[in-house]
């Protein structure tokens, strides 16, 4: 089970009215390599993978719903004073139609979330490599998204964002070595 | 932190990419991609240097070697 704390797990500013911006971080709000798809993915795996790497994955999946929030809240204060005009201009007069100033789980094209985004083969180490392109390529997304923003305040939050990713694949690697480990040769720290 | 484990590395890259003259854009240059200090420590070591837990906080790790600040490599050309 959860506890919910009422509090975003790093602050989020926007200091200019960029609604362009809500249509580029929607990308890792409902994209491919975007925060539900990460969440989703290591909530599920985590059944299947043996013992000592299980709890790795319940963090993680856990803080990816913690990320999630974090883009919904940027998305959701780019785009709640703007009226559809200014939606049309930020290329988001399609997601008014459909929504309103509703959030959605699509990518930054509209295409609406789907689960061939995650996998789960069963194999610790197909799943775990999975895992670690996940988090590069989120990684990655977050500086797509720093250099199309000229947001200071966003962007302070995008960075945070990006290093949790990069600690979340330094830990994903560690799970490999873990799983490769002969029985009789640990250690632990 | 031990000595060898040290940052001894670079967390950014680049190339250029062929341009031929009949690409019809300006050519870009130098193109930059990220290489982040996971992908060099292999299995985290005992004792590496912490940042304090206020700073640990603010900049998304606990760890000085995982930190890697990112800027637009295309706004400030050449860093
Ligand atoms: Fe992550």
């Amino acid at each position: 089970m959860w506890f919910y704390e009422k509090k975003l797990q790093y602050p989020v500013r926007v200091s200019t009215c960029n609604p362009k911006l809500a249509k580029y971080l929607i990308e890792q709000y409902g994209g491919a390599d975007g925060e539900l798809a990460a969440a989703l993915r290591y909530l599920n795996q985590r059944y299947t993978i043996p013992d000592k790497v299980v709890g790795l994955l319940t963090d993680i999946g856990t803080e990816e719903f913690a990320h999630l929030e974090m883009i919904a809240t940027m998305v959701y204060k780019l785009t709640k004073d703007a009226t559809p005009e200014q939606l049309k201009e930020a290329g988001l007069g399609e997601h008014y139609v459909n929504h309103d100033s509703a959030l959605f789980y699509n990518n930054a094209a509209g295409t609406p979330w789907t689960a061939t985004y995650i996998q789960a083969k069963g194999d610790p180490i197909a799943d775990l490599y999975e895992d670690i392109a996940a988090e590069e390529k989120a990684r990655a997304t977050y500086q797509w998204i720093i250099d199309m923003s000229d947001d200071p305040d966003l962007n302070d939050g995008l960075r945070f964002l990006r290093q949790r990713e990069i600690v979340h694949s330094q830990r994903f690697r560690e799970a490999v070595e873990i799983l490769k480990e002969e029985r009789d040769r640990k250690k632990f720290f | 932190m031990n000595e060898k484990h040290q940052k001894s590395f670079t967390t950014v890259k680049s190339y250029r990419p062929f341009h031929s003259r009949y690409d019809p854009c300006k050519p870009i240059g130098v193109k930059y991609y990220s290489t982040p200090p996971n992908l060099f420590l292999g299995f985290q070591p005992p004792n590496l240097q912490q940042f304090s837990a206020k700073e640990a906080l603010k900049k998304g790790t606990l760890w000085r070697f995982f930190y890697d600040y990112y800027e637009n490599p295309y706004e400030k050309k050449g860093r």
